[in-house]
């Protein structure tokens, strides 16, 4: 176990393209750190660089206080689960699970069985132990390859998208065994995925990294509370955050269906006139008939008429089409696009009580709470409403978790 | 699908004919194999008395027994040679990045379709200058001038299907890229190999330009090439039969070795590396 640094690393290839733009990150020891992003931005090829698969053009890599940028993958004694699980066809799945012993010198035979029955016991294989890859289900080899990383004792595990050939209700199963067997083990753990369920579900800190740069890094929580700047707010989320005109007149504030004060935060930063964008969470919204009495003070209430219902039994999304200026528009078909999805229309996407009768194409009146509300400079896409303060107070939270955990597996 | 029963009748009408085409040869050769002394003469496709006569009269010649043992020591070791540097070779080509790397392939290709009597009468000269003519040596080199490419050009066919995840993940596991190769690449690319290996088997076995062009006596000649000095009984009666049996025994070695190693060259052993 050991922990990763990695100092200003940069990756260019041959044509100039720079895949990884001067990322500097430390990964402490036993932590879980995922990397996450849209496709295409450097977070698989930051992975190959930890493990050694590709050069690294500049920069430092350190592992465990050694420098590595040099080193053979087999001499930086990590663990790799790759996104196509990459099992040796002619080999067992007990020999799968070997392979890497076998190839250290000086561990018996009798070491290697106790090691892989280990192994293959945390990972429910013990009865497939015989069998070739090719005649295991997707679950199973993805554990069998798990099982090959875990049965040695490594400075890391690295994961590259290990669930993403499964399907939904495997994966969901697969995410907490992962979690529980890297809580169990405490071994370092970088893990890279684009799916932000898992980002958000399984990691201590999470990178979010956008065509090659580094964004942010943070706790899942402090991610979706305080986000550095757009990108991040719009990555992390799901349904992601709505982001809305807001335009600055005097101490007030005017968006698409209502009205705010300027928060104070944001007072000193902004020009009277200014085209700002806001961005809201749609579980910041509800109904305001099912609302608590007690919250209603704390927001505001407006009326908008609902386009589309979504009902999902334990939960309810409302639509409420708004017109947007031009230029946020055009702001945010960029942004989106760059979240590999399509922003088809403005429009509000509000989670509401799955109790609200709300009826499509009627009004309704809606709270929004006003006060957990984000603003975007439009031009540079920062967050100009970041609470510093309440952002140390999560990654303080989150250190004392890892603290504890680190002080439970010593005893 | 279910094919008509009209369809069905054509194909397997068409299968009939096509196997009797190929098979009547053979046939005919093993016939002719078993008609003892004048009966080859006798206007009838069997043999009016089944004899081994000729091939108690094959074996019991030098000239044969010889030229066997040649034929199947010389095949063995420039098949052998050929499997080994073909798949280093290969691999270099399907996962290294070198310059002159597509050139290397386009002269194995154009190698190939070279026609080997181009090249006979020069060897013959150079060979009998530096003392290669009519040994072992000397034809087991012009052989793997000719099986090399075929056999490279199988095998990084074969080699580029393997993922290369499987190497990579083999060199985090803590292998060296030899132990990559010879613990998870060769046995995935074992079909490939076979069908190399049976490929230059059957071409080195089957020549027969260099075995007459670069042989003079019993110390190096192959099979094909001894049939051509083949006396019959008398000087006056042609050695036909004896030919024909000598065919057959040549024929058999091939014929087990498809037999054995058709399972392996089976491809799909990758089947469950990666996802699926």
């Amino acid at each position: 176990m050991s922990a990763i640094e990695m100092r200003n690393i940069v990756k260019e290839y041959g044509d100039g393209f720079k895949a990884v733009n001067d990322v500097s990150l430390d990964i402490a020891d036993g932590e879980f750190m995922i990397l996450v992003g849209p496709s295409g931005c450097g977070k698989s090829t930051l992975l190959r660089m930890i493990v050694g698969l590709e050069d690294i053009t500049s920069g430092d890599m350190l592992i465990g206080g050694d420098r590595v940028n040099e080193k053979a993958p087999r001499d930086r004694n990590l663990s790799m689960v790759f996104q196509n699980y990459a099992l040796y066809p002619h080999l067992t799945v007990f020999e799968n699970i070997a392979f890497p012993l076998r190839l250290m010198k000086g561990i018996s035979e009798d070491e290697i069985k106790r090691r892989v029955s280990e192994a293959a016991g945390m990972l429910e294989l013990n009865e497939h132990l015989d069998r070739k890859p090719a005649n295991l289900s997707g679950g199973q080899r993805q554990r069998v390859a798990m099982g090959r990383a875990i049965v040695r004792q490594v400075n890391a595990f690295l994961f590259d998208e290990p669930l993403s050939n499964l399907d939904a209700k495997l994966r969901g199963q697969m995410r907490t065994e992962i979690s529980r067997m890297q809580r169990r083990l405490g071994t370092t753990t970088v893990y890279v995925t684009h799916d932000q369920t898992e980002a958000m579900t399984l990691g201590d800190r999470v990178a979010v990294l956008r065509r090659g740069y580094l964004q942010q890094v943070a706790s899942p929580r402090e991610l979706y509370e305080q986000p550095v700047n757009m990108f991040v707010a719009g990555f992390i989320g799901s349904p992601p955050m709505n982001f809305m005109p807001a335009v600055v007149t005097g101490d007030r504030l005017k968006l698409p269906f209502l009205e705010v004060g300027l928060p104070s935060s944001a007072a000193g930063q902004v020009s009277d006139g200014q085209l700002l964008i806001a961005g809201m969470r749609p579980d910041h919204f509800e109904d305001a008939r099912l609302l608590d009495p007690v919250k209603r003070e704390r927001g505001a209430i407006f009326r908008a008429r609902v386009d589309v219902t979504e009902w999902l039994g334990d939960s309810q999304y409302a639509y409420l089409p708004f017109e947007s200026n031009p230029e946020v528009a055009k702001q945010l078909a960029d942004l989106a696009a760059e979240l590999d999805s399509e922003a088809l229309r403005t429009q509000l996407i509000i989670s509401i009580d799955a109790m609200s009768r709300l009826r499509e194409n009627h009004e309704g009146e809606f709270w929004a709470d006003t006060d957990r509300m984000h603003l975007f400079d439009p031009k540079t896409g920062i967050n100009l409403t970041r609470d510093e303060a309440a952002a140390a107070d999560l990654a303080s939270l989150e250190q004392e978790e890892l603290a504890d955990r680190r002080g439970e597996l010593a005893k | 699908m279910k094919a008509s029963r009209s369809t069905q009748l054509f194909w397997i009408a068409g299968a009939i004919l096509i196997i009797l085409y190929a098979l009547i040869p053979v046939f005919w050769i093993v016939s002719l194999s078993f008609k003892a002394g004048d009966d080859i003469t006798n206007k009838q496709f069997l043999p009016t008395v089944w004899s081994w006569e000729n091939y108690k009269t094959v074996f019991a010649s030098d000239l044969f027994t010889t030229a066997l043992r040649n034929s199947v020591g010389m095949s063995i070791i420039a098949t052998t040679i050929s499997v080994i540097l073909a798949t280093l070779a290969a691999y270099a080509i399907s996962r290294l990045e070198f310059p002159g790397k597509r050139l290397v392939l386009g002269v194995a290709l154009a190698i190939t379709v070279f026609p080997v009597i181009a090249i006979a009468t020069p060897l013959f000269n150079l060979w009998r200058t530096i003392g290669l003519y009519d040994t072992w040596l000397g034809l087991i080199i012009p052989y793997l001038s000719y099986s090399l490419p075929l056999s490279v050009y199988v095998l990084s066919a074969f080699f580029r299907e393997i993922p290369w995840e499987m190497e990579q993940a083999a060199q985090v596991d803590g292998a060296t890229a030899w132990q990559a190769f010879r613990r998870v690449i060769v046995p995935l690319a074992a079909p490939g190999v076979f069908t190399a290996a049976i490929l230059t088997f059957f071409a080195v076995w089957n020549d027969f330009v260099f075995g007459i062009t670069l042989t003079s006596s019993e110390a190096a000649r192959p099979v094909p090439a001894a049939l051509a000095f083949f006396q019959g009984a008398s000087q006056f009666s042609q050695p036909t039969a004896p030919i024909a049996a000598a065919a057959v025994v040549v024929t058999i070695p091939v014929v087990i070795l498809v037999l054995l190693f058709q399972r392996k060259i089976v491809a799909g052993l990758t089947n469950g590396a990666v996802k699926g």
